[in-house]
């Protein structure tokens, strides 16, 4: 279970990522140098000035761009894990953060906040929407939770069924809130396809809260979830807490999934693709597999977030381009896969 | 280790599902160092009984001692490193290589944020070797055949290194010559090494080749139990299993063989 490949992926996973962070950072309208950036992000830590540059880059940097790239990059880790979470549990290679009707729960939660400020209710605007969007989110996770209690040991069919079920009458709430909105629907349009335009580093801030301690959390039961895939019943007789582990981890990988759509709007396929991609290459380890997810679906998102932000004439929803890119990738490797032989 | 001292001690023990009672009144003792067969036809309550052994429910009324102490008491842990379970139906979602999967089975050895240390890996090594199956080392399980795979839980199983093995049909997808090899492996455990094995099992003659007793259960109540020399008898077929069938003793080592009566 345990040789140096993995790691040295990780590794190289880390590396991707703070390159990925540094080059975006220096893209977009103001080209600066990776140099300049690296001189910038320093000077920010000792407290010393930066001489010799153009004065505004320092602004640019730490307050423009730097707060969006950060929360691209929690979004898309967060995302990435919290996906492999739910597949390992659900016994599910199709199970993504979204099967249980998270972002179904965080759309309404952010169409409500919307529709409710047309309507001239006054809820302190800017913030409201996050965080109608993590409320909706953490009250489907307790609906699809109560639904799913009767069964004990909670089985992936009855998760996944009480999950459709909350998400199939929570769309439809959502289609009456578009409906109501009539002309404004754009609105509500444009925030479930997801963005990053206008993060702050509030917004890094109340992910890195949650993401981070999640993934720790996550991985004390990394070696529990491997034992898990062997079954619940064995994974009893091995000496793991099925069902209490379960719980918890759902919860906690719902926790990730609720604040992420609720800073960025719903992301599709990082949270599927990523430990997909990382499990052919990996293997289904999720020692190795978890934290290299959290690392693979920084690096997607950022790329993507950064290519819309940075590359195209005009910014498209990044969920959109997530998917527009992922999927035939996701193709690609799939009939590789199929054709390849199985050794 | 000591041979035939007590294990399991059940008594008054009945257990249901909502409203169904599925099993009522057990009183049974078992010992270490034997091999149990435990028999009845399909719903006759083995599979719980089984789980109640196995410390996964809890029963309705009475209690279940292992080693003088209520299951209850044991931790999972200490459970795991007591009793290993090997399940009739196994299917992996993940493709785990065969020694990965085996080397699961040392879970409850291996501390958390532990690499398996040098015994862990040679409990492997063996495990692997008795079921025959160091060839497939790196395999992952999705590509091995429905014995090669009962082979690899049954190693996995020896690999956790338990003083009980239980089998829950777990030979009943199998070919008659994987089937023969498990049995002897697990009769060769039994006799060299102590093991306490008991196997749910719906093949009558097969149990009476390699049990030393067996336990039979009828509509949840435990219907006779003994040494398999006195307990096979054309009576118990007929009324316990609802079979015509005679019974002849084998002349090498005296064990019943069963004939049955199929028109």
């Amino acid at each position: 279970m345990t040789s140096s490949r993995p790691i040295l992926l990780i590794v190289l996973l880390l590396l991707t990522l703070c390159a990925t962070i540094i080059l975006a950072t220096g893209m977009g309208f103001l080209q600066i140098a990776p140099l300049e950036v690296i001189k910038i992000l320093w000077s920010q830590g000792s407290k010393q000035t930066t001489g010799g540059m153009d004065p505004t880059f320092p602004f640019v940097v730490m307050e423009v761009r730097l707060p969006r790239i950060l929360t691209a990059a929690l979004v898309g880790g967060g995302l990435a894990v919290a996906g492999a979470v739910f597949q390992a549990i659900l016994l599910n290679p199709l199970a993504d953060p979204y099967t249980l009707g998270i972002s179904s729960g965080a759309a309404f939660g952010a169409s409500l906040a919307i529709v409710l400020s047309l309507f001239g209710i006054s809820v302190p605007s800017g913030l409201s929407i996050p965080v109608f969007a993590f409320f909706g989110a953490m009250a489907t996770l307790i609906g699809v939770f109560s639904l799913a209690a009767p069964d004990n040991r909670l089985s992936s069919n009855t998760l996944i069924l009480s999950g459709v079920i909350v998400a199939a009458i929570l769309s439809a709430g959502i289609g009456f809130i578009k409906y109501l909105a009539d002309e404004q629907v754009s609105v509500i349009i444009f925030w479930l396809m997801g963005s990053f335009v206008g993060r702050t580093w509030s917004d890094v801030l109340s992910t890195t809260v949650v993401v981070l301690p999640g993934l720790l959390f996550i991985l004390y039961f990394a070696r529990d979830l491997n034992i898990m895939s062997l079954g619940e019943r064995t994974a009893d007789t091995l000496g793991v807490e099925t069902a209490r582990v379960k719980k918890m981890l759902l919860v906690c990988a719902s926790l990730i999934t609720a604040i992420c759509v609720s800073v960025s709007g719903i992301i599709g396929f990082i949270g599927l693709i990523i430990p997909h991609l990382l499990r052919l290459i990996l293997g289904p380890d999720n020692r190795m597999l978890l934290p290299a997810c959290f690392l693979g679906g920084a690096i997607l998102l950022l790329g993507a977030d950064t290519i819309t932000r940075a590359w195209l004439p005009s910014e498209i929803p990044i969920g959109v381009l997530t998917s527009l890119i992922g999927g035939p990738f996701f193709c690609y490797i799939f009939r590789k896969k199929q054709l390849a032989p199985s050794s | 280790m000591n041979r035939n001292h007590l294990l399991f001690q059940l008594a008054n023990i009945s257990f249901s599902y909502r409203q169904d009672k599925v099993l009522e009144g057990i009183d049974l003792q078992l010992c270490s160092g034997k091999f149990y067969g435990l028999l009845g036809a399909n719903g006759s309550g083995k599979s719980t009984l089984i789980e109640l052994l196995m410390g996964g429910h809890k029963p309705l009324t009475g209690e279940v001692l292992y080693k003088n102490k209520l299951m209850e008491s044991y931790s999972r842990q200490e459970l795991a490193r007591q009793l290993a379970l090997v399940p009739q139906n196994f299917s992996m979602s993940f493709e785990y290589h065969v020694s990965d999967v085996v080397l699961m089975g040392r879970h409850p050895h291996i501390p958390r944020f532990s690499s398996p240390a040098k015994r862990d890996m040679l409990a492997v090594e063996e495990a692997m070797q008795t079921m025959d199956i160091c060839h497939l080392h790196s395999r992952p399980v999705s590509a091995l055949s429905g014995g090669e795979l009962q082979r690899v839980v049954m190693a996995r199983a020896l690999a956790q290194g338990t003083e009980v093995l239980i089998l829950d049909e777990a030979t009943s997808n199998l070919d008659i010559q994987h089937t023969i090899a498990i049995m002897q492996v697990m009769r060769r455990r039994v006799k060299e090494k102590g093991l306490t094995v008991i196997a749910a099992i719906h093949d009558l003659n097969l149990a009476a080749a390699f049990c030393d007793e067996c336990l039979v259960l009828k509509g949840g109540q435990l219907f006779a139990n003994g040494p398999v020399e006195e307990l096979f008898t054309s009576d118990l077929l007929q009324t316990a299993f609802a079979v015509e069938a005679t019974v002849h003793h084998h002349g090498d080592h005296g064990r019943p063989q069963i004939q049955f009566r199929y028109q």
